[in-house]
């Protein structure tokens, strides 16, 4: 389904992510971890077309995206969270669900009628936060949520724009330590549901082994692993790189 | 929410009941405060124009004078070149078409840059459209401007007439008509999922960008809109002034639209309306008093931003949920 090969991103002289080669199937949920600035939120960046790559090619389905804005990914499949929570912040929770399902159903240039004559949307935006337990809290403004709920409704607008391939930037982090795997279990149950392939950004990793078949590990731009969990952090350079450990 | 139920919603109550009171306006105003509220009206129209951009979108444009002037402009070219054609049917689609040109290419420079950038080049562009005005004398009439005649209304001429007549008359219908309709239509679209979709660009950018929405041509579309508000503005104020001269497009006026709407306060839908209206009158008083009322409007902008900035409207609000909340508390 999505397919990189040789991707290179520069930012001056300072070579972020080295040349990266890596398949996604379709359906397939796996993580990537790797040690702070490792280049993983560049590598979600790069794929989401928040910032362009300085050479290399990204494949979505057989359609060359390496350079499409983004609302051309968007269209074809390719939805993110944030990792800082990015939100709405003067509108309702309700309000920032329903507005990636307008822009999802391409209903954002509809300009007469009020967004609450969609009642079917509406209700589906009700549905999505009801599924990932903040349904109470719809009418209240983002800034007077938990940052663990903000992450969530992050991560539930991300969910919203029903994509093929989600990217979820670090979805827990900012969780009470006591709700990750609740909120692990939502995220992942949500997204087999939809049959959606999923990259999940993790440090934990218990969550990484119990959620994913597949890891790729990133060190300083390059993917110095790709497999099974277990196998992999049985691997000397992984097992130095996440856990500082030398044998 | 249906239709039965938005009608007998509290608000639109109140709504209808105002519309109902301003149908009588000619009657129990005189003729020169109906002319005054007449222009206030127009320049209503205008600010609703003017707070999408503003409030919704997130932008402030200082160059809103020059849709505005090209509005009035169309009305008075259309009146020296095509006389035949002078009838408001054709009038008012014509201010639109040229206000949706300008705005068109305004809002293609403009959006590329937001905050202090974009109010800066909005500022820069209608100067330019201003002096445009100024020193293609034999086109525009340069600074001494273009009359404006009384146009043919659904057939029928009101030449030689009087033109406070003509404001006392049928003309402030169509006005009342036009704001009604625009003020729906503003309320629909600020309302509407394209609404939102400019309040989210509006707050977060990147975000916006990230949920499929293409920020820039949505910045344009707003823009325009926006624009098309002004260009009406204007068409139907030059009626009720008589006359049309570049200062309309000029930094000072822009710099009062910006007044009129912080004044009524931007943060509420009506807000731009109070301000608009409210200003028309306070101009002229400040003007009737002293000949420094520039003093006046700038010390009335001191201890708005001082003691109320959120403006007329914001601060009703804030009243409103006081003595709400006093009510409740005194139940309770």
């Amino acid at each position: 389904m999505l397919n990189v090969k040789n991707l290179i991103k520069d930012f001056g002289k300072v070579r972020i992510i080295n040349p990266t080669d890596f398949e996604v199937k379709e359906g397939e949920i796996f993580s990537l971890v790797g040690p702070n600035g490792a280049g993983k939120t560049t590598l979600v960046n790069l794929i989401s077309g928040h910032i362009l790559p300085t050479s290399g090619k990204i494949e979505f389905f057989g359609h060359d995206i390496t350079f499409a804005p983004a609302y051309r990914r968007i269209k074809m499949g390719v939805a993110r969270n944030f990792q800082v929570t990015n939100l709405f912040e003067d509108s309702t929770v309700l309000d920032n669900v329903r507005i990636c399902l307008f822009s999802t159903y391409g209903k954002i240039k509809k300009g007469l009628l009020p967004a609450n004559h969609y009642k079917t949307i509406t209700q589906e935006a009700v549905d999505i936060l009801d599924m990932f337990g903040i349904v109470d809290r719809k009418d209240m403004l983002p800034s007077s949520l938990s940052e663990g709920d903000k992450k969530i409704l992050d991560t539930s607008m991300a969910f919203a724009l029903k994509s093929k391939f989600l990217l979820l930037d670090e979805p827990t982090s900012g969780v009470a330590t006591g709700d990750k795997f609740k909120v692990m279990d939502t995220i992942i149950s949500a997204v087999k549901k939809k049959k959606m392939a999923c990259m999940i950004i993790e440090h934990d990793m218990d969550i990484v082994s119990d959620y994913t078949d597949r890891v790729l590990v990133l060190s300083e731009g390059k993917i110095i692993a790709d497999g099974n969990p277990k196998d992999i952090m049985e691997q000397d350079n992984v097992k130095e790189i996440l856990f500082g450990v030398t044998n | 929410m249906g239709f039965k139920n938005t009608i007998l919603r509290p608000k639109s109550f109140v709504y209808a009941v105002i519309f109902i009171l301003l149908l009588f306006m000619p009657a129990v105003l005189p003729v020169y405060h109906l002319m005054l509220f007449e222009s206030g009206l127009t320049f209503a129209i205008m600010c609703l124009g003017f707070n999408l951009l503003l409030r919704y979108t997130g932008l402030l444009s200082f160059g809103h004078g020059a849709l505005f002037a090209t509005g009035a402009y169309a009305v008075g070219m259309m009146g020296k070149y095509f006389p035949d054609l002078y009838r408001i049917e054709i009038l008012i689609p014509v201010a639109l078409l040229a206000s949706l040109i300008v705005s068109a290419i305004f809002g293609f420079i403009c959006v590329r840059h937001t905050r202090v950038f974009f109010s800066i080049l909005a500022l820069a562009l209608s100067m330019v459209l201003f002096a445009l005005l100024v020193k293609l004398y034999d086109i525009t009439g340069g600074s001494d401007g273009l009359h404006i005649d009384l146009p043919i209304m659904f057939g029928k001429s009101y030449e030689g007439m009087k033109r406070f007549e003509f404001l006392s008359g049928a003309y402030y219908y169509v006005l009342l008509c036009m704001f009604t309709i625009l003020t729906i239509i503003m309320l629909g679209i600020v309302n509407s999922p394209f609404g939102k979709a400019l309040q989210s660009i509006r707050d977060n950018e990147v975000r916006a960008e990230m949920i499929g929405i293409r920020v820039r041509r949505y910045r344009l579309y707003a823009f325009i809109l926006s624009g098309l508000f002004c260009g009406v503005g204007g068409a139907l104020w030059s009626f009720v002034n008589g006359h049309v001269t570049p200062e309309i497009a000029e930094w000072v006026f822009s710099g009062e639209i910006v007044y009129m709407t912080l004044l009524g306060g931007f943060m509420v839908f009506e807000g731009p309306i109070i301000g608009a209206i409210i200003f028309t009158y306070l101009k002229l008083y400040a003007f009737s008093i002293t000949q420094y009322w520039m003093f006046i409007i700038g010390a009335t902008l001191v201890a708005l931003v001082l003691l109320l900035p959120e403006g007329i409207s914001g601060g009703f609000v804030r009243l409103f949920v006081k003595l709400r909340r006093g009510k409740a508390t005194g139940a309770a």
